[in-house]
């Protein structure tokens, strides 16, 4: 199954070999900013020719390709989860964070990146992040603004939407519950500090209601099922943006993860690949990418420049979960936490689900 | 055949040309044989590359994880030559400072770990911690080991690591059935707050009965009346039955949010009839009733049409029969026209019944906290790349399915299955 | 044989509409006596098993009365009728054994087993299928379904028995056997029979009386020999057995006497049936086997007619003759195969006649 896979690939693959930089990417509307961002500024920039290719998820295909010895391209556009478990694996070219760009106010890139922004063989290039979103034309008086509010139904009487699962709700409790941001996981990995966080989640249970698809919450927003919800910011930002509707975003308590640009071992062009990944990842490369869509970059350079959303009028900023402000108490998902946990809390959590 | 070569035999054994009957039948019928054979090799290819290789592939893999095995080879002969109760002493130690180093060569560390993660949840990190430092280590090894956390005193690190150093393994059928081994490598059910599994197994298979009930209730009319109207009429109908066939399933799904939520169409009727209050607007739908509307209404037509083509095939004359000696239209119905239908019945059953089984969008977009089931976590764990649990638990609801088959065998009779 | 004078039976101007245009049934009156083996015959869509199916109450009449045993039956829900009927296809209930199918009427009579099985027992040796209780009926041939069907009608003892083209589905052979069977059952219990065919043989051989149907009407009502002598309209003469047919114009009528002017101008002798004016047309019908080539047989005056004979059709125990007479190339005429019978050759130019009350003079169609 898995040689029949490659070998579609490998062949899909084939004829593209004739670009100078081959970048691997999500597709849709992520693709399209990436593209705008960093391949189209690249080729006017050096002349090296770029292309793109989608996929759902670049991570199986780049073992695929690097397992069966033929790879065909040179960047790669995955999570941080994905890039640290296949640089584990060494799958992936390292990348020297000496040789990336200093920042645009001479900062060097290992201290102008966030955490988790620069590992042995990836690059962040955005984050996006798990927040709270409410309808700001349900509250007359005192809107919500904090993680607490979320769990607070005697403040605010109505319905919760939640993701089904675990991960970014226990330590959404843990912080509505006092916790701050760089304790979450410590106590999480106590028996205790588990406990806590279903505890938490038992007072609000049975407002609860609970979503699947990311393009489930701001629908029930807009249907008015739900007074608040988790969302994914760029949801909401897009229902916003798009839509007009009145949606606002809680940064307090916001779980943000990484995705970044790695190349493949064996890509057949490393030295434009690198010099691709230090375009796309320096201060205007990265804040270029958040003209597009939402997400915020992971340099502090980058956030400290003025944005502008395309429309040329939004300013990015508040919309991004990079910004400083947004940042205020902002906790970065634990890839190490979920790698170890993520099966004994998703059996407790459905067992949790299941009681009454 | 065999009757016919033997009675031909005596007849005349020494035919024409001198060679017996006997062989020139079977020479005859070799030859339609073969060319029987090659007409139905396709097909059997088919079914061997779609059907029996995967599931006993996935057989194959809810036995088999070699995550661990592959990359702990000196542990592997520790654990050989010690039998079980023993503790790990220095030599048993340094033959995992060996596997670690060889883990940290091969860069298996991250699957290694994995799979003692699956039994001892926290310890791929322990694994993948402990191999990036490996080259530091130097005897004595326990205590060099243990100086980088003390967690690898755990005993049951060491009782998963002796179950996971041969990769058969019954594991992930015991995580399926809510059992772990213990500290002492005896078996135990898990936690009170972990149990999943089987709740969710016995959940999934009364919701699917209810299920596959409502359809047959509902089912069942809409059969007869199928069979009953005149053409024109019942081809109307049927299109309105085969209509969920022809739009996506997350369109359906989405327009019963819309129609059954707490603001939704229905609910708002009810408020606007007044005949609920405001507050008294109905959970239709994010629950265990939001679960069986839906699903009914997706699996409707597996019963319909079963139920249909063997209802349309039954004459009017039974009735006119049954009512002429004398029964009355209900015994007619109950005894006569029923009986008929079984057939069709047992055939929607079945099909709804398994289908409903393995279903996990619908369950999971408007099912709520209720909305779990087995599937979803197959579904769980084929996400995280552990396809060795996503095929035991596959396995177990296959287990199921053939059990109520076995059944439906015994009790009514596989061959009476009539599916159109 | 002999009947009660009785009326068992009866339809009192019933009517029958499916679509509240045309009439499938038009005005039916018809008395049955107990003990009459009655047999409805016609041509498919003549209202006979719409006539039977009224009866059987699966069916309303649109109009008009059904009486049985004296009480009008017409709202009677037809498990409440107690008619045993035997079905075209049999319609034994192939989910049960042939012992299950004989048990159900008279378990949902709540009859006891005891008596059930005796009962059982009887209807199966009647029809000499006592050792097949425990099959199924897709383990027996269609003949002995029919008997199983026989059996089942009758094992609950009605007094009446409708059956629907009940041999429609056995060969020739078999069905001459089970028509045999049928007749002599009907003898021995002395029930009340009402039997569809739209076969004549089947009908002559069987029935005491037969009604042959035609446009929702009853044509005829006559005992067998009745209805293939003495036809009572063009229709019956041309359904019932072969028929030739001479049209013409009444030149003269004499009380049942007629002289009819053929087509071709000559004039024959016939017996006046439904004639009743000088100078009406008609249709003269005269059975093959009545027609007479050897003119000294015939009787004094009796108008000839020029025949030339086209082609004999050898059959065994007769020789069948086609030939050309007055217009028509149509016109057999049987001839038995006995010593000294007068040899035919094609092209043989001869003379024709019959006895005048061999030839009817019936309405032209």
């Amino acid at each position: 199954m898995r040689k029949l896979l490659l070998s579609t690939v490998l062949s899909c693959m084939a004829f593209m070999s004739q670009a100078d930089v081959t970048v691997m990417s999500w597709g849709g509307a992520y693709g399209t900013a990436q593209n705008e961002a960093h391949l189209k500024p690249f080729t006017e920039k050096t002349g090296i020719r770029t292309r793109m290719v989608d996929t759902d998820n670049a991570a199986s295909p780049i073992r695929a390709m690097v397992e069966a010895g033929n790879v065909t391209v040179d960047v790669a556009s995955i999570e941080l989860a994905d890039a640290t478990r296949l640089c584990d694996e060494g799958m992936l070219e390292p990348i020297d964070p000496a040789k990336l760009p200093a920042g645009s106010d001479g900062t060097a890139a290992e201290e102008d990146f966030f955490h988790g922004g620069i590992t042995d063989c990836a690059v962040g290039t955005d984050l996006w992040a798990n927040i709270i979103a409410f309808d700001s034309t349900k509250f007359s008086g005192e809107a919500p603004s904090k993680a607490a509010d979320f769990f607070d139904t005697e403040k605010f009487p109505g319905k919760r939407g939640l993701k089904k699962n675990p991960k970014a709700v226990l330590e959404l409790a843990l912080m509505a519950d006092g916790i701050p941001a760089d304790e979450v996981y410590a106590i999480l990995e106590t028996p205790e500090g588990r406990d806590r966080a279903f505890a938490k989640l038992d007072t609000i249970k049975k407002d609860i209601v609970w979503w699947e698809a990311g393009a489930q919450p701001p629908q029930l927003l807009a249907d008015g099922e739900v007074l608040m919800t988790t969302a994914y910011n760029g949801r909401i930002f897009n229902a916003y943006i798009e839509e007009g509707k009145p949606f606002e975003i809680i940064w307090d308590g916001q779980i943000y993860e990484l995705n970044t640009y790695a190349i493949p071992k064996g890509a057949p062009n490393l030295e434009e690949a690198m010099e691709f990944v230090r375009f796309a990842t320096s201060t205007e490369g990265l804040a270029e990418q958040s003209r597009y869509i939402s997400y915020g970059p992971p340099r502090k350079s980058s956030n400290a420049m003025e944005i502008i959303y395309k429309d040329e009028k939004t300013v990015m900023a508040p919309n991004l979960p990079s910004s400083p402000e947004n940042r205020e108490n902002a906790l970065e998902t634990s890839i190490e936490f979920w790698v170890d946990r993520d099966t004994e809390l998703n059996e407790r959590f459905n067992n949790w689900l299941i009681a009454n | 055949m065999a009757s016919i070569t033997q009675t031909a035999v005596p007849a005349s054994s020494l035919a024409s040309e001198g060679m017996p009957l006997k062989i020139r039948l079977a020479r005859a019928q070799a030859r339609n044989r073969r060319r029987a054979f090659l007409l139905v090799l396709p097909l059997l290819l088919f079914v061997t590359l779609t059907f029996v290789l995967p599931i006993g592939q996935m057989l194959q893999r809810s036995l088999y994880h070699d995550g661990f095995s592959a990359a702990a080879p000196s542990l592997g002969q520790w654990f050989s030559e010690n039998p079980e109760d023993i503790r790990p002493d220095e030599a048993g130690f340094a033959a995992l400072a060996a596997d670690l180093r060889y883990m940290k060569e091969q860069n298996l560390a991250g699957a290694a770990g994995t799979r003692i993660n699956y039994n001892v949840p926290g310890s791929r990190s322990l694994f993948t911690s402990a191999a990036r430092k490996a080259d530091d280590l130097e005897a004595p090894y326990r205590d060099a080991i243990l100086g980088l956390d003390q967690k690898w005193d755990d005993p049951r690190i060491w009782v998963a690591m002796r179950e996971a150093s041969s990769p058969w393994t019954s594991d992930f059928y015991l995580t399926a059935l809510d059992i772990q081994r213990g500290a002492d490598g005896t078996l135990e059910r898990v936690d009170e707050h972990s149990r999943v599994y089987l709740a969710l197994y016995g959940k999934t298979f009364l919701l699917s009965g209810v299920i596959t009930v409502i359809c047959l209730v509902l089912a069942f009319p809409i059969a007869h009346l199928l069979a009953t109207l005149p053409m024109g009429k019942a081809n109307l109908l049927m299109i309105l039955v085969l209509l969920p066939f022809w739009t996506s399933l997350l369109v359906r799904t989405t327009s019963w949010i819309v129609l059954l939520q707490g603001q939704g169409v229905l609910n708002s009727l009810l408020v606007s009839a007044g005949i609920i209050g405001e507050d008294g607007r109905l959970a239709l739908i994010n629950n265990q009733t939001g679960t069986i509307i839906v699903m009914v209404h997706i699996l409707l037509p597996f019963m319909v049409l079963p139920i249909y083509s063997v209802m349309r095939v039954i004459p009017p004359a039974y009735a006119r029969a049954a009512r002429s000696l004398g029964a009355t239209s209900w015994t007619t119905f109950r005894r006569i026209y029923a009986p008929q239908t079984l057939p069709g019945i047992g055939a929607g059953v079945l099909l709804v019944f398994i289908l409903a089984v393995g279903y996990y969008i619908t369950p999971a977009l408007v099912g709520g906290a209720d909305g779990q089931l087995f599937s979803n976590q197959i579904q769980f764990h084929m996400t995280r790349s552990n396809w060795s649990q996503a095929a035991a638990l596959a396995a177990m609801l296959l287990a199921g399915v053939l059990v109520l088959y076995w059944l439906y065998d015994r009790l009514i009779g596989i061959d009476k299955l009539k599916l159109g | 044989m002999a009947h009660d004078t009785g009326e068992y039976v009866a339809f009192r101007n019933v009517q029958k509409s499916y679509d509240g245009e045309t009439l499938v049934v038009k005005d039916l009156n018809l008395s049955i006596s107990q003990g009459e083996f009655l047999t409805m015959l016609g041509p498919s869509g003549s209202g006979k098993t719409t006539s039977l199916m009224m009866l059987a109450g699966f069916e309303t009449a649109t109009n008009g009365q059904i009486l049985l045993d004296g009480r009008p039956i017409n709202q009677v829900p037809p498990h409440k009728r107690g008619i045993g009927m035997v079905f075209q296809n049999y319609a034994l209930f192939p989910h049960m054994t042939v012992g299950e199918n004989l048990a159900f009427p008279l378990e949902v009579r709540g009859m006891g087993k005891d008596e059930r099985e005796t009962r059982i027992k009887r209807a199966l040796d009647m029809v000499q299928m006592g050792s097949f209780a425990a099959r199924r009926p897709a383990q027996l041939s269609g003949g002995q379904q029919q008997r199983i069907a026989l059996a089942r009608a009758l094992v609950f003892d009605p007094k009446l028995v409708l059956m629907d083209e009940p041999l429609g589905a056995l060969d020739k052979q078999l069905r001459e056997h089970m028509q045999f069977e049928i007749k002599h059952l009907h003898d021995s219990l002395g029930i009340t029979v009402v039997y569809v065919t739209h076969d004549q043989g089947e009908a002559l051989t069987m029935s005491d009386r037969v009604a042959v149907f035609n446009d929702g009407r009853i044509q005829q009502l006559a005992p067998p020999a009745d209805l293939y002598e003495r036809p009572g309209n063009s229709f019956v003469a041309q359904f019932i057995g072969e028929n030739n047919k001479l049209p013409g114009i009444v030149e003269e009528l004499r009380d049942d006497r007629a002289l009819i002017r053929l087509a071709t101008g000559e004039l024959i002798d016939a017996t006046a049936v439904n004639i009743h004016k000088k100078g009406e047309k008609t249709m003269v019908s005269i059975r093959p086997e009545r027609v007479e080539i050897n003119t000294e047989m015939m009787p004094e005056n009796a108008h000839l007619l020029d025949a030339e004979v086209r082609e004999i059709i050898y059959m065994g125990d007769i020789l069948r003759a086609r030939m050309r007479v007055a217009g028509s190339e149509d016109f057999v005429v049987k001839l038995r195969n006995s010593i000294g019978q007068r040899r035919l050759n094609p092209g043989e130019k001869i003379r024709i006649g019959w006895h005048p009350q061999d030839a009817r003079a019936l309405d032209a169609v």
